[in-house]
Protein backbone atom coordinates (compact mmCIF):
# COMPACT_ATOMS: atom_id res chain seq x y z
CA UNK A 1 0.00 0.00 0.00
CA UNK A 2 2.74 2.35 0.94
CA UNK A 3 4.56 1.51 -2.28
CA UNK A 4 1.41 2.15 -4.36
CA UNK A 5 1.00 5.59 -2.75
CA UNK A 6 4.60 6.39 -3.41
CA UNK A 7 4.24 5.46 -7.12
CA UNK A 8 1.08 7.59 -7.37
CA UNK A 9 2.84 10.55 -5.79
CA UNK A 10 5.80 10.15 -8.08
CA UNK A 11 3.53 9.84 -11.08
CA UNK A 12 1.60 12.92 -10.02
CA UNK A 13 4.87 14.75 -9.61
CA UNK A 14 6.06 13.77 -13.05
CA UNK A 15 2.74 14.73 -14.66
CA UNK A 16 2.79 18.06 -12.85
CA UNK A 17 6.31 18.75 -14.04
CA UNK A 18 5.29 17.80 -17.56
CA UNK A 19 2.35 20.23 -17.37
CA UNK A 20 4.67 22.98 -16.18
CA UNK A 21 7.15 22.12 -18.92
CA UNK A 22 4.42 22.43 -21.55
CA UNK A 23 3.72 25.99 -20.41
CA UNK A 24 7.33 27.12 -19.99
CA UNK A 25 9.56 27.58 -23.03
CA UNK A 26 11.84 24.69 -23.78
CA UNK A 27 15.47 25.66 -23.47
CA UNK A 28 18.00 25.02 -26.19
CA UNK A 29 21.61 25.79 -25.34
CA UNK A 30 23.85 26.93 -28.17
CA UNK A 31 27.54 27.60 -27.67
CA UNK A 32 29.52 29.88 -30.00
CA UNK A 33 33.22 29.91 -30.77
CA UNK A 34 35.32 30.78 -33.81
CA UNK A 35 33.87 29.76 -36.29
CA UNK A 36 30.96 27.56 -35.31
CA UNK A 37 27.82 27.21 -33.31
CA UNK A 38 27.36 24.03 -31.32
CA UNK A 39 24.96 22.53 -32.04
CA UNK A 40 24.52 24.07 -35.47
CA UNK A 41 21.17 22.39 -36.01
CA UNK A 42 18.38 22.71 -33.46
CA UNK A 43 14.72 21.76 -33.63
CA UNK A 44 11.44 23.21 -32.37
CA UNK A 45 7.70 22.71 -32.90
CA UNK A 46 5.19 25.15 -34.35
CA UNK A 47 3.41 27.02 -31.57
CA UNK A 48 5.71 25.79 -28.80
CA UNK A 49 7.78 28.52 -27.16
CA UNK A 50 11.49 27.93 -27.07
CA UNK A 51 14.28 29.86 -25.37
CA UNK A 52 17.70 29.88 -27.00
CA UNK A 53 20.39 30.12 -24.33
CA UNK A 54 23.48 31.48 -26.05
CA UNK A 55 27.02 31.46 -24.66
CA UNK A 56 30.44 32.19 -26.12
CA UNK A 57 33.63 30.25 -25.47
CA UNK A 58 36.08 32.80 -26.81
CA UNK A 59 35.05 36.31 -27.92
CA UNK A 60 32.00 38.41 -28.76
CA UNK A 61 29.94 36.83 -31.47
CA UNK A 62 26.58 37.77 -32.87
CA UNK A 63 23.44 35.70 -33.21
CA UNK A 64 21.05 36.68 -35.97
CA UNK A 65 17.96 34.82 -37.16
CA UNK A 66 16.46 37.15 -39.77
CA UNK A 67 13.27 35.15 -40.37
CA UNK A 68 12.18 35.77 -36.76
CA UNK A 69 13.70 39.23 -36.43
CA UNK A 70 16.05 38.01 -33.72
CA UNK A 71 19.56 39.25 -33.03
CA UNK A 72 21.80 39.64 -30.02
CA UNK A 73 25.43 39.89 -29.05
CA UNK A 74 26.87 36.80 -27.38
CA UNK A 75 29.34 37.99 -24.76
CA UNK A 76 31.78 35.60 -23.04
CA UNK A 77 30.86 34.94 -19.43
CA UNK A 78 27.20 35.78 -19.96
CA UNK A 79 24.11 33.87 -20.97
CA UNK A 80 22.07 35.55 -23.69
CA UNK A 81 18.48 34.31 -23.77
CA UNK A 82 16.17 34.74 -26.75
CA UNK A 83 12.63 33.38 -26.67
CA UNK A 84 10.53 32.76 -29.74
CA UNK A 85 7.33 30.95 -30.65
CA UNK A 86 7.72 29.49 -34.15
CA UNK A 87 4.60 30.21 -36.15
CA UNK A 88 5.51 28.28 -39.28
CA UNK A 89 7.34 25.07 -40.18
CA UNK A 90 10.56 25.17 -42.14
CA UNK A 91 14.31 25.62 -41.95
CA UNK A 92 15.48 28.99 -40.69
CA UNK A 93 19.10 30.08 -40.88
CA UNK A 94 20.98 31.73 -38.04
CA UNK A 95 24.43 33.22 -38.32
CA UNK A 96 27.12 35.20 -36.55
CA UNK A 97 26.83 38.87 -37.54
CA UNK A 98 29.80 40.22 -35.59
CA UNK A 99 32.85 39.74 -37.79
CA UNK A 100 35.17 37.35 -35.96
CA UNK A 101 37.92 36.43 -38.44
CA UNK A 102 38.84 34.19 -41.32
CA UNK A 103 36.00 31.70 -41.18
CA UNK A 104 33.34 34.13 -39.95
CA UNK A 105 31.35 33.57 -43.14
CA UNK A 106 31.04 29.86 -42.26
CA UNK A 107 29.64 30.48 -38.78
CA UNK A 108 26.01 29.60 -39.22
CA UNK A 109 23.35 27.11 -38.27
CA UNK A 110 19.71 26.21 -38.81
CA UNK A 111 16.55 26.00 -36.73
CA UNK A 112 14.28 23.25 -38.03
CA UNK A 113 10.64 23.83 -37.08
CA UNK A 114 8.30 20.83 -37.34
CA UNK A 115 4.52 20.86 -37.17
CA UNK B 1 21.47 38.77 -59.92
CA UNK B 2 18.02 37.40 -59.19
CA UNK B 3 15.89 37.60 -62.28
CA UNK B 4 13.11 39.43 -60.50
CA UNK B 5 15.58 42.01 -59.19
CA UNK B 6 17.02 42.45 -62.65
CA UNK B 7 13.61 42.88 -64.28
CA UNK B 8 12.62 45.41 -61.65
CA UNK B 9 15.89 47.27 -62.04
CA UNK B 10 15.68 47.35 -65.84
CA UNK B 11 12.12 48.58 -65.64
CA UNK B 12 13.18 51.40 -63.35
CA UNK B 13 16.54 52.25 -64.77
CA UNK B 14 16.81 51.13 -68.38
CA UNK B 15 19.63 49.24 -70.12
CA UNK B 16 21.61 49.85 -73.27
CA UNK B 17 23.68 47.27 -75.11
CA UNK B 18 26.45 45.44 -73.28
CA UNK B 19 27.00 48.34 -70.98
CA UNK B 20 24.62 48.73 -68.08
CA UNK B 21 22.99 52.15 -68.14
CA UNK B 22 21.44 53.14 -64.89
CA UNK B 23 19.25 56.13 -64.25
CA UNK B 24 21.25 58.38 -61.98
CA UNK B 25 19.16 61.27 -63.14
CA UNK B 26 15.60 60.05 -63.48
CA UNK B 27 13.57 62.53 -65.41
CA UNK B 28 15.66 65.66 -65.29
CA UNK B 29 19.14 67.05 -65.69
CA UNK B 30 21.36 67.48 -62.71
CA UNK B 31 22.98 70.73 -61.73
CA UNK B 32 24.07 72.71 -64.73
CA UNK B 33 27.68 72.80 -63.58
CA UNK B 34 28.04 69.00 -63.58
CA UNK B 35 30.38 67.65 -66.28
CA UNK B 36 30.80 64.17 -67.72
CA UNK B 37 33.61 61.89 -66.57
CA UNK B 38 34.39 58.29 -65.75
CA UNK B 39 36.04 56.35 -62.97
CA UNK B 40 37.03 52.73 -62.35
CA UNK B 41 35.83 50.66 -59.40
CA UNK B 42 37.99 47.90 -57.90
CA UNK B 43 36.50 45.84 -55.09
CA UNK B 44 37.26 42.91 -52.82
CA UNK B 45 40.86 42.34 -53.87
CA UNK B 46 41.51 40.33 -50.66
CA UNK B 47 45.28 40.59 -50.94
CA UNK B 48 46.76 37.76 -48.84
CA UNK B 49 44.05 35.21 -49.59
CA UNK B 50 45.21 31.77 -50.54
CA UNK B 51 42.87 28.91 -51.30
CA UNK B 52 41.29 26.71 -53.88
CA UNK B 53 38.83 29.37 -55.01
CA UNK B 54 41.66 31.24 -56.75
CA UNK B 55 44.94 29.41 -57.43
CA UNK B 56 46.20 32.59 -59.12
CA UNK B 57 45.50 34.80 -56.11
CA UNK B 58 49.05 36.17 -55.96
CA UNK B 59 48.78 37.56 -59.49
CA UNK B 60 45.16 38.58 -60.01
CA UNK B 61 45.48 42.05 -58.51
CA UNK B 62 48.59 42.90 -60.54
CA UNK B 63 46.85 41.65 -63.70
CA UNK B 64 43.85 43.86 -62.96
CA UNK B 65 46.15 46.86 -62.48
CA UNK B 66 47.74 46.09 -65.86
CA UNK B 67 44.30 45.72 -67.46
CA UNK B 68 43.16 49.12 -66.20
CA UNK B 69 46.49 50.71 -67.18
CA UNK B 70 45.82 49.39 -70.69
CA UNK B 71 42.50 51.17 -71.10
CA UNK B 72 42.69 53.50 -74.06
CA UNK B 73 40.69 56.12 -72.20
CA UNK B 74 42.13 56.38 -68.71
CA UNK B 75 39.68 57.10 -65.89
CA UNK B 76 39.63 60.40 -64.02
CA UNK B 77 40.18 58.45 -60.79
CA UNK B 78 39.93 54.98 -59.27
CA UNK B 79 38.04 53.76 -56.19
CA UNK B 80 38.53 50.60 -54.13
CA UNK B 81 35.33 49.67 -52.29
CA UNK B 82 36.80 47.59 -49.49
CA UNK B 83 38.32 44.24 -48.56
CA UNK B 84 41.63 45.43 -49.91
CA UNK B 85 43.28 42.67 -47.87
CA UNK B 86 42.18 39.30 -46.59
CA UNK B 87 41.64 39.17 -42.86
CA UNK B 88 44.15 37.83 -40.37
CA UNK B 89 44.22 37.71 -36.56
CA UNK B 90 47.88 38.78 -36.64
CA UNK B 91 48.19 42.62 -36.50
CA UNK B 92 51.71 42.48 -37.94
CA UNK B 93 50.66 40.35 -40.89
CA UNK B 94 47.63 42.59 -41.44
CA UNK B 95 49.98 45.57 -41.86
CA UNK B 96 52.33 43.59 -44.11
CA UNK B 97 49.38 42.76 -46.36
CA UNK B 98 48.28 46.39 -46.48
CA UNK B 99 51.82 47.49 -47.28
CA UNK B 100 52.15 44.99 -50.12
CA UNK B 101 48.68 45.83 -51.43
CA UNK B 102 49.62 49.49 -51.54
CA UNK B 103 52.84 48.68 -53.39
CA UNK B 104 50.98 46.69 -56.06
CA UNK B 105 48.31 49.32 -56.70
CA UNK B 106 50.95 52.07 -56.80
CA UNK B 107 51.58 50.77 -60.32
CA UNK B 108 48.27 52.21 -61.46
CA UNK B 109 48.87 54.87 -64.09
CA UNK B 110 46.09 57.00 -62.63
CA UNK B 111 47.31 58.43 -59.35
CA UNK B 112 44.02 59.77 -57.99
CA UNK B 113 43.00 56.66 -56.03
CA UNK B 114 40.40 56.52 -53.24
CA UNK B 115 40.20 53.68 -50.73
CA UNK B 116 37.48 52.36 -48.45
CA UNK B 117 37.74 49.57 -45.88
CA UNK B 118 35.96 46.22 -45.89
CA UNK B 119 35.33 44.04 -42.87
CA UNK B 120 38.41 41.97 -43.72
CA UNK B 121 40.55 45.12 -43.41
CA UNK B 122 38.95 46.81 -40.46
CA UNK B 123 36.53 44.77 -38.35
CA UNK B 124 39.04 42.96 -36.12
CA UNK B 125 40.84 46.12 -34.93
CA UNK B 126 38.05 48.68 -35.50
CA UNK B 127 39.95 50.14 -38.44
CA UNK B 128 43.22 50.91 -36.64
CA UNK B 129 45.62 49.42 -39.21
CA UNK B 130 43.47 50.63 -42.11
CA UNK B 131 43.67 54.24 -40.90
CA UNK B 132 47.45 53.98 -40.55
CA UNK B 133 47.79 53.06 -44.22
CA UNK B 134 44.82 54.65 -45.97
CA UNK B 135 43.53 57.44 -43.74
CA UNK B 136 39.96 58.26 -42.78
CA UNK B 137 37.48 55.44 -43.40
CA UNK B 138 34.66 57.83 -44.31
CA UNK B 139 34.94 61.11 -46.16
CA UNK B 140 33.65 63.13 -49.10
CA UNK B 141 35.16 64.55 -52.24
CA UNK B 142 33.85 66.38 -55.27
CA UNK B 143 34.63 65.79 -58.90
CA UNK B 144 33.32 67.80 -61.83
CA UNK B 145 30.11 68.73 -60.10
CA UNK B 146 29.39 65.32 -58.57
CA UNK B 147 29.54 64.89 -54.81
CA UNK B 148 31.05 61.59 -53.63
CA UNK B 149 30.40 60.21 -50.15
CA UNK B 150 32.49 57.27 -48.90
CA UNK B 151 30.76 55.49 -46.01
CA UNK B 152 32.32 53.06 -43.53
CA UNK B 153 30.01 50.20 -42.55
CA UNK B 154 32.75 47.80 -41.43
CA UNK B 155 34.97 49.37 -38.74
CA UNK B 156 32.21 48.44 -36.33
CA UNK B 157 32.35 44.62 -36.48
CA UNK B 158 28.56 44.53 -36.13
CA UNK B 159 28.31 46.19 -39.56
CA UNK B 160 26.94 49.51 -38.38
CA UNK B 161 27.52 53.00 -39.67
CA UNK B 162 26.83 54.25 -36.18
CA UNK B 163 25.11 57.37 -34.90
CA UNK B 164 28.19 59.58 -35.23
CA UNK B 165 28.71 58.77 -38.91
CA UNK B 166 24.98 59.07 -39.62
CA UNK B 167 24.97 62.53 -38.05
CA UNK B 168 28.00 63.44 -40.17
CA UNK B 169 26.16 62.17 -43.27
CA UNK B 170 23.04 64.16 -42.41
CA UNK B 171 25.10 67.34 -41.94
CA UNK B 172 26.85 66.79 -45.27
CA UNK B 173 23.60 66.18 -47.14
CA UNK B 174 22.09 69.36 -45.72
CA UNK B 175 24.64 71.27 -47.77
CA UNK B 176 23.54 69.60 -51.02
CA UNK B 177 20.81 70.83 -53.32
CA UNK B 178 17.99 68.36 -54.03
CA UNK B 179 19.12 67.76 -57.62
CA UNK B 180 22.88 67.57 -57.03
CA UNK B 181 24.59 64.47 -58.38
CA UNK B 182 25.54 62.28 -55.41
CA UNK B 183 27.45 59.01 -55.61
CA UNK B 184 27.84 56.95 -52.45
CA UNK B 185 30.73 54.50 -52.17
CA UNK B 186 30.73 51.83 -49.50
CA UNK B 187 31.59 48.19 -48.87
CA UNK B 188 28.47 46.40 -47.70
CA UNK B 189 25.00 46.81 -49.23
CA UNK B 190 23.10 49.55 -47.44
CA UNK B 191 19.84 47.67 -48.01
CA UNK B 192 18.81 44.18 -46.87
CA UNK B 193 20.01 42.23 -49.88
CA UNK B 194 20.25 38.83 -48.18
CA UNK B 195 20.13 39.08 -44.38
CA UNK B 196 20.45 35.29 -44.02
CA UNK B 197 23.94 35.68 -45.50
CA UNK B 198 24.64 38.90 -43.60
CA UNK B 199 24.53 40.86 -46.86
CA UNK B 200 23.21 44.00 -45.27
CA UNK B 201 24.20 46.96 -43.08
CA UNK B 202 22.63 46.92 -39.64
CA UNK B 203 21.60 50.58 -39.80
CA UNK B 204 21.82 51.03 -43.57
CA UNK B 205 18.13 51.93 -43.79
CA UNK B 206 18.89 55.12 -41.86
CA UNK B 207 21.44 56.16 -44.48
CA UNK B 208 18.98 55.44 -47.29
CA UNK B 209 16.35 57.49 -45.49
CA UNK B 210 18.77 60.43 -45.36
CA UNK B 211 19.57 60.05 -49.07
CA UNK B 212 15.97 59.63 -50.19
CA UNK B 213 15.10 63.37 -50.53
CA UNK B 214 17.94 63.72 -53.03
CA UNK B 215 16.88 63.05 -56.60
CA UNK B 216 20.14 61.97 -58.21
CA UNK B 217 21.80 59.33 -56.09
CA UNK B 218 23.60 56.09 -56.94
CA UNK B 219 25.43 53.73 -54.60
CA UNK B 220 28.45 51.63 -55.58
CA UNK B 221 29.52 48.86 -53.24
CA UNK B 222 31.26 45.47 -53.04
CA UNK B 223 31.18 42.68 -50.42
CA UNK B 224 29.04 40.24 -52.40
CA UNK B 225 31.67 39.47 -55.07
CA UNK B 226 29.36 39.76 -58.07
CA UNK B 227 27.65 42.28 -60.27
CA UNK B 228 24.25 43.10 -58.84
CA UNK B 229 21.76 45.94 -59.33
CA UNK B 230 18.91 46.94 -57.11
CA UNK B 231 16.65 49.94 -56.59
CA UNK B 232 15.41 51.34 -53.29
CA UNK B 233 12.88 53.85 -54.57
CA UNK B 234 14.76 56.03 -57.06
CA UNK B 235 18.21 55.16 -55.64
CA UNK B 236 20.23 52.64 -57.64
CA UNK B 237 22.65 50.28 -55.86
CA UNK B 238 25.37 48.59 -57.93
CA UNK B 239 27.53 45.80 -56.51
CA UNK B 240 30.87 45.05 -58.17
CA UNK B 241 32.73 41.89 -59.04
CA UNK B 242 35.60 40.83 -56.84
CA UNK B 243 39.20 40.24 -57.83
CA UNK B 244 39.67 37.09 -55.78
CA UNK B 245 36.66 34.76 -56.16
CA UNK B 246 33.01 34.94 -57.10
CA UNK B 247 30.18 34.25 -54.67
CA UNK B 248 26.80 32.70 -55.50
CA UNK B 249 23.74 34.77 -56.35
CA UNK B 250 21.88 35.87 -53.22
CA UNK B 251 19.92 32.95 -51.76
CA UNK B 252 20.65 30.69 -54.72
CA UNK B 253 22.16 27.94 -52.56
CA UNK B 254 22.20 27.08 -48.86
CA UNK B 255 25.66 28.49 -48.14
CA UNK B 256 27.48 31.62 -49.31
CA UNK B 257 30.58 29.58 -50.18
CA UNK B 258 32.86 30.79 -53.01
CA UNK B 259 32.08 29.47 -56.46
CA UNK B 260 34.51 26.75 -57.51
CA UNK B 261 37.49 27.82 -59.58
CA UNK B 262 37.19 26.68 -63.18
CA UNK B 263 40.59 26.11 -64.78
CA UNK B 264 38.95 26.25 -68.22
CA UNK B 265 37.79 29.82 -67.59
CA UNK B 266 40.25 31.37 -65.12
CA UNK B 267 39.13 34.80 -64.03
CA UNK B 268 35.48 34.08 -64.74
CA UNK B 269 33.32 36.34 -62.60
CA UNK B 270 36.27 38.51 -61.59
CA UNK B 271 37.10 42.00 -62.72
CA UNK B 272 36.80 45.73 -62.31
CA UNK B 273 34.27 48.15 -63.74
CA UNK B 274 34.30 51.41 -65.63
CA UNK B 275 31.64 53.89 -64.56
CA UNK B 276 30.76 56.76 -66.90
CA UNK B 277 28.83 59.59 -65.29
CA UNK B 278 26.75 61.84 -67.51
CA UNK B 279 22.99 62.30 -67.60
CA UNK B 280 23.03 58.53 -67.10
CA UNK B 281 25.46 56.30 -65.29
CA UNK B 282 26.85 53.68 -67.66
CA UNK B 283 28.66 50.66 -66.28
CA UNK B 284 31.05 48.54 -68.31
CA UNK B 285 32.42 45.43 -66.62
CA UNK B 286 36.14 44.91 -67.25
CA UNK B 287 37.38 41.32 -67.06
CA UNK B 288 41.00 40.76 -66.06
CA UNK B 289 42.76 40.36 -69.38
CA UNK B 290 46.42 41.34 -68.90
CA UNK B 291 48.87 38.68 -67.81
Amino acid sequence: MQRRTMVALLTGGVLGAARLAADAPAEIRISAKKFEFHPDKVTARVGRPVTLVLTSEDRIHGFKMPDFGLRADIVPGQETRLTLVPDKPGRFAFLCDVFCGDGHEDMEGVLVVDT
Amino acid sequence: MLQSDRREFLKLAGMAGVAFTAGLLPGERASAQAADFHFVQFSDTHWGYSGAANPDAENTLAKAVATVNGLSRQPDFIVFTGDLTHTTDDPKLRRERMKRFREIVSALAVKDVRFMPGEHDASLDKGEAYREFFGAPYYTFDHKGTHFIALDNVSDPAAKLGDEQLAWLAADLKQRKPDDRIIVLTHRPLFDLQPQWDWTTADGAKAIELLMPHKNVAVFYGHIHQEHHHMTGHIAHHAANSLIFALPAPGSQPKRAPLAYDAATPGKGLGTRDVSVADKVTLVELPVTRG
